[in-house]
């Protein structure tokens, strides 16, 4: 298999719900809750149609308000919204051929797993049903002690069919580059398992027509013991192992050095991947390209105050290294105060931002004062002449807004935030805000700070990332790895490192010995 | 004046005696001392070496009977009676200095300037 990561949903934690997700993979590996769950069908998320908003959440392009553009490039790339330039058209269809793929090898591990899992439920059945239509009349009478193993098979299968349903039910949240070790550890199990008890059955039992039933009772009930351990261990590899805290992960992004530190157990690259970008869409702030760059009037007066000339030299094969150390060192030499543009520039950016953002509140509460919510007993108190008109909150939000808005529109340009709120969306959220009866400050806190990318994110898309590693990304966690998640304009770059071993004393402290001086010189008079 | 913990001390002293002065229910001496070993050494002015860990003479109550037998000011005590004043905790000190049936005290004390007085004195010829 190639290295390419397609990630579109997976999951391996026991303790969130994903009934909430739109797609639903069948993960079982031993047990499938009934006939009908394979009749349900299953929702494709990661085709990226090309009627999407170019800008979506992730990846913003060509946005940026920088005024010298006209003056320093020759080739004008992205200038307004609605335009589609070059590179927008080539990731578009370039996620268009990506996405097709992903159909057919995603459900091939959770198919093989059903497959399996039903065949394995239906073994004890099978074994326990055989001898009674096939050899009913030699088949000795088995009394309570066969009605006792009955009851304890149903009750196991049923705890089996509970157990499965809740661990391996849930749809998955990711797709993987290479197989999954413990799991395909885990199906091979069972199956060599299914197979081998078959194999006894078919020659001790079905052969040799035994006429012990209750043997073969016990028989069937063995398996279901086996098949209930089985399913312990893959409890435990799949669930547990990797709780306990062992690595500490470094998540570094790499366009505007956005970092945070994981605890995370004992995995393999590829499901550490997946977690590391499960926390990346809550933890990190959304990746905002129009904030990164240095104004270009700051950095281009570096290099331009000198011209080389070439006196008088015949060969110029080191020409172009020898032209570009001088200029380098000539510029180092030079009295260099482009620090001092940039220090004055930011301050005078933030200054900026502060004063429209004093705007944009002050604007705000004064909007919010407009509107109050309606008491039903204040029907009766409101004076016949000016009947106070009942507004739903979508209308209320309409009606507050125009105040409001130019002040918000000039902090989001400020800020640079623009391309991710709307005015729809805007007043969404004042309606939103205001039917839960939220403050001006309240409502104000999905503008004033960027919040984590989960926030802009369109939950019904699958995400690409690709999984860049030395290693293959089978193998465990080690101390001073490094991985990197590459999207399209921006990857993370994962650092691994053991936690310390922690050497644990213990020293107990009488809570009599609690004894106190004074650190003074005491003088007595004697 | 410093020493050496371990070791035993040299140094020169003066024997001061004491009486007692009766006033009331008790038995006043007229001065007063700090240090111990159980107090901040760090804190004493009149030690020259801050580890030292020794009583001292802090005041000295004007006319009253430790001034008018000879007790100075920065006076080290060594002895009180016999009994060991260098390693003490200031309640042993005082309360060796304020023993109820003793009427007098009879005090080894040392200060710097004893030492000088009688290195000068070896060094030229005998003061009268």
């Amino acid at each position: 298999m190639d290295n390419e990561s397609t990630y579109s949903g997976y999951s391996y934690k026991s303790s969130h719900s994903r009934s909430s997700r739109k797609h639903r993979e069948r993960r079982d590996r031993h047990r499938s809750k009934s006939r009908d769950i394979t009749l349900r069908g299953d929702k494709s998320v990661s085709i990226q149609a090309p009627g999407e908003p170019l800008m979506d959440a992730e990846s913003t392009r060509g946005d940026d308000r920088d005024d010298n553009w006209g003056e320093t490039t020759t080739v004008v790339t992205g200038t307004s919204v609605d335009s589609i330039s070059n590179d927008d058209l080539t990731r578009i269809s370039k996620d268009l051929e990506d996405s097709s793929p992903l159909e057919c090898r995603r459900y091939l591990s959770p198919a093989l797993g059903a497959v399996l899992g039903l065949f394995a439920l239906v073994t004890p059945l099978a074994f326990l049903a055989l001898p009674q239509l096939l050899w009913r009349d030699t088949l000795e009478p088995c009394g309570t002690p066969c009605e006792g193993l009955y009851i304890s098979l149903a009750f196991k299968l049923l705890i089996l069919l509970i157990s499965t349903w809740a661990l391996f039910l849930r749809p998955p949240r990711a797709t993987l580059p290479r197989f999954f070790i413990f799991r395909c550890l885990l199906l091979a199990l069972v199956f060599l398992f299914v197979a081998s008890y078959w194999l006894f059955y078919g020659v001790r039992v079905l052969d040799s027509r035994e006429t012990d039933y209750r043997g073969i009772v016990g028989y069937a009930a063995s398996l279901v013991d086996a098949l209930l351990f089985i399913q312990y261990l893959a409890l435990v590899l799949l669930e547990v192992r990797h709780l306990r805290p062992a690595f500490c992960l470094k998540v570094v992004r790499t366009t505007d050095g956005a970092s945070h530190f994981y605890n995370v157990g004992y995995l393999s690259i590829q499901r550490a991947a997946v977690w590391v970008l499960d926390q990346y869409y809550s933890d990190f702030p959304v990746y905002n390209p129009a904030l990164l760059n240095l104004p270009k009037s700051i950095l281009s007066k570096k290099m331009s105050a000198f011209k080389i000339y070439n006196l008088g030299e015949e060969n110029s094969t080191n020409n172009s290294t020898g032209q570009s150390r001088s200029m380098v060192a000539a510029a180092a030499r030079r009295r260099d105060n482009s620090h001092n543009e940039y220090y004055y520039e930011e301050a005078e950016v933030e200054r900026r931002v502060r004063k429209r953002k004093a705007r944009l509140v002050v604007a705000v509460e004064e909007a919010f004062t407009h509107i109050k919510r309606h008491q039903d007993e204040d029907a009766t108190v409101s004076s016949p002449k000016h009947p106070r008109e009942v507004m739903d909150p979508r209308e209320a939000a309409q009606a507050i807004f125009a105040p409001m808005a130019r002040a918000m529109q000039k902090y989001l340009r400020a800020t640079r935030q623009q391309s991710y709120h709307s005015m729809e969306s805007i007043i969404n959220h004042l309606q939103f805000c205001i039917s839960h009866n939220m403050t001006p400050k309240a409502f104000l806190e999905r503008y004033l700070s960027p919040g984590p990318t989960l926030q802009y994110l369109d939950t019904s898309r699958g995400r690409q990332w690709t999984l860049v590693s030395e290693e293959p990304v089978t193998a465990s966690l080690r101390q001073g790895q490094v991985f990197s998640l590459r999207r399209l304009d921006f990857s993370l770059v994962v650092t691994v490192t053991t936690l310390p071993f922690l050497h644990l004393g213990e020293e107990f402290i009488d809570p009599k010995s609690h004894k106190f001086v004074m650190k003074l010189q005491s003088e007595t008079s004697v | 004046m410093s020493f050496v913990p371990g070791m035993p001390v040299s140094v020169v002293v003066e024997r001061i005696e004491i009486k007692k002065l009766c006033q009331g229910d008790n038995l006043i001496l007229g001065f007063s001392i700090g240090g111990g070993i159980d107090q901040d050494p760090g804190q004493n002015p009149f030690s020259e070496d801050k580890s030292d860990k020794g009583i001292y003479v802090t005041r000295i109550t004007p006319g009253g009977p430790a001034q008018d037998a000879g007790l100075r000011m920065g006076d080290k005590i060594m002895q009180v009676n016999g009994w060991d004043m260098t390693v003490v905790t200031h309640d042993q000190a005082r309360k060796r200095l304020t023993k109820k049936n003793e009427c007098v005290v009879r005090l080894l004390v040392t200060r710097k300037s004893l030492e000088q007085a009688v290195k000068h004195s070896m060094g030229s010829c005998q003061r009268p």
